[in-house]
């Protein structure tokens, strides 16, 4: 471990390593705590299932390059197949629990997780699996760093769907009975937004945002169907960290989770990160409890 | 106790202690049905009583479970060899060490369950709701990582358990009345509990908890307390249950979070949450659908279980005692005036019980 951190102090090109991996799958990170977020913010619903319609996605782009479709060009039919999945499941589960406590829409969305990921076990089995992309590796400093232009690719997807999202958000009709929705539900519906289109429509997209990802984490990771919890608890790390409402916190935060995964990883080996990840947010939440401690101090 | 409720405890209690003499092929199937009583029991405590839906109590069956492991094998064998070595040590303990280490470990991992859910209490109880169920389900998941990264308890490979001494038939019924014992014991302690004014203070914080605070409860020491007690007997289910499979192995035994861990709330929920008898009923419901149908179900079985969460939880929330409670409120003590039409009184009743 401390010889793993005398490599880092001593050639700082493999910063350089660490930094460019973990922003790349930080990017990913943020396109899927984007999509909870916004789910989050606006039906109050806690999508636990999160993870695993990343992993369904994944898998729908491996079965749609079976039949000779490159993976780049599969990611946009995954996402409209899983906009329609999405729409379903709205239909079916989270219109029945938005009315509900919080913990039920939770427990509902575990019970489609657990729905998802056995599906998927059951259907495509319990293999690892990985999309070839086919395209080259780049190598900077003289070979010492190596970056997959795929992950390159991966990171521009992510910046033009982050981008196209929020010009949707603040410029369209529809973006705006989002926001409206998500600040008061009541007033919205008052003033003639149909939330109930309006929460689909956020369920849908959220399912698109998570297909997509889906297909970029094959190519660029490999999937498994069991895999999806841990994306789920990435997702929920990063904006609980970052706070609700705050789209660009949440992309910050996710790159730099991206970023502290890959150093835990190197430096304590890879079956510590999702322990990192759980440390981190135990670490959050013991600080924001010392912050409370201090400001109810103050209140007496 | 009344005459009727005393005499229908020992009709149950009876035909629990005749169950393994009867059907001594399935004492192993009963003695998990007691486990899977005391899941929910336990679970209840915290979900049901006080609000606080932990998706991660598992964490501290698996604790228990090693706790036990590592006393036991720790009296007798250096625990560092004993794992490395993986089992290729041949255990030979006297009968007395063997239920000395068994008792030890047991009462180990139930304080040990105990001290760790002070601790994690701490930290976890600044969450409320959801994120208190996200922060306890992301403990149990990096426990389970954690452990299966750590060598000196065996790491991914486990550990080998002591053998029980004496006959075959000998070990199921032992570990049966253990877990009986466990789980009646857990029963008796949660009816006594749920009657004093800890529950009313539990009670207080799953209905408002600033209220109650404003009140002047000391709502932290409440919540830590209450875990503690499941932390407890969650702690002896899992050092019963890993001496019960003789192996015990961090990700499919001891932090089953996605099969036991889920399991607990199913049942309780299926139950009825909130009552003593809920999560009992649930329980065995649950298992026994389970046992007969698991088999049949050819690889379905846990989008199953992924679909009756749902179904649960959606359309059938209150569960069977709350179900039974809104039909017949009279059981319950529940007053129906009798000048009112009867649907709006049920539902008056039943809004009350929840």
């Amino acid at each position: 471990m401390w010889s793993n951190v005398q490599i880092l102090t001593g050639a700082p090109v493999f910063n350089v390593q660490l930094l460019l991996n973990g922003i790349s799958v930080g990017a990913i990170f943020a396109l899927i705590a984007y999509g909870l977020a916004l789910v989050w913010g606006v039906t109050s619903v806690k999508n636990l299932s999160q993870g695993d319609m990343v992993m369904m996605g994944g898998y729908c782009g491996w079965e749609l390059s079976k039949h000779g479709v490159h993976p780049i060009a599969a990611i946009l039919p995954v996402a409209a197949f899983m906009f329609v999945f999405g729409w379903i499941i709205y239909r079916l589960v989270i219109r029945r629990v938005i009315q509900l406590d919080l913990f039920t829409s939770l427990l509902a969305t575990f019970g489609l997780a657990i729905t998802i990921q056995q599906s998927l076990n059951h259907i495509f089995g319990p293999e690892v699996r990985t999309l070839r992309s086919g395209l080259a590796t780049i190598s900077l400093f003289h070979g010492k760093v190596d970056i997959t232009e795929i992950r390159l690719v991966a990171v521009a997807l992510c910046i033009l769907v982050a981008a196209a999202m929020i010009v949707f958000l603040r410029y369209s009709r529809m973006g705006q009975a989002i926001r409206a929705t998500a600040q008061d539900p009541r007033a919205a519906r008052v003033l003639g937004v149909d939330t109930d289109r309006v929460y689909s429509l956020t369920f849908s997209i959220n399912a698109a945002l998570c297909g997509a990802a889906g297909v970029l984490i094959a190519m660029v990771w490999v999937i498994q169907p069991f895999y999806g919890i841990a994306y789920s608890v990435r997702a929920f790390v990063i904006v609980t960290a970052a706070g609700l409402g705050n789209f660009s916190a949440v992309i910050v935060t996710a790159l730099f989770l991206g970023v502290i995964e890959q150093y835990s990883g190197f430096v304590a080996g890879a079956q510590f990160q999702q322990a990192t990840i759980v440390g981190l947010l135990l670490a959050i939440l013991i600080v924001r409890r010392l912050a409370l401690l201090r400001h109810r101090k103050a209140l007496q | 106790m009344s005459g009727r409720s005393l005499g229908f405890h020992l009709a149950l209690l009876a035909a629990g202690v005749a169950a393994p003499f009867v059907l001594p092929a399935h004492a192993v199937q009963f003695a998990v049905f007691w486990i899977m009583v005391l899941f929910a029991l336990t679970w209840d405590t915290m979900g049901g009583q006080m609000g606080y839906n932990s998706l991660g109590n598992i964490l501290f069956f698996g604790l228990g479970m090693y706790i036990c492991a590592l006393t036991q094998v720790g009296i007798v064998y250096n625990i560092a060899e004993y794992t490395a070595a993986n089992g290729a040590i041949h255990i030979d303990f006297t009968n007395r060490q063997y239920f000395e280490g068994l008792a030890l470990g047991v009462v180990f991992a139930a304080f040990g369950a105990m001290v760790v859910a002070a601790a994690l209490s701490w930290a976890l109880f600044g969450l409320r709701g959801p994120y208190f169920a996200i922060g306890t389900l992301g403990a149990a998941i990096a426990a389970a990582e954690l452990t299966s990264a750590w060598d000196w308890v065996g790491g991914g490979q486990g550990i080998a358990m002591p053998v029980f001494p004496g006959g075959p038939g000998m070990r199921e019924r032992f570990f049966y009345f253990a877990c009986m014992a466990a789980a009646v014991a857990c029963y008796l302690f949660l009816r006594w509990l749920y009657r004093t004014r800890f529950s009313l203070a539990i009670n207080a914080i799953r209905d408002d908890e600033d209220k109650a605070e404003a009140l002047g409860l000391h709502t932290g020491r409440y919540k830590m307390v209450a875990w503690s007690i499941s932390a407890f007997f969650l702690g002896i289910a899992g050092a019963l249950f890993g001496n019960m499979t003789g192996f015990v192995e961090p990700l499919e035994t001891a932090y089953p979070t996605l099969t036991f861990g889920i399991y607990m709330v199913a049942m309780t929920l299926l139950g009825g949450k909130g009552t003593l008898w809920g999560p009992v009923i649930g329980a065995t419901l649950f298992y026994t659908l389970r046992e007969l149908t698991w088999t049949y179900l050819l690889g379905w079985q846990y989008i199953a279980l992924g679909v009756l969460i749902m179904v649960n939880v959606i359309y059938f929330q209150q569960g069977i005692m709350g179900w039974v409670r809104s039909r017949r409120p009279a059981w319950f003590g529940v007053k129906v005036d009798e000048g009112r039409p009867p649907a709006a009184g049920a539902r008056a009743a039943g809004a009350a019980g929840e």
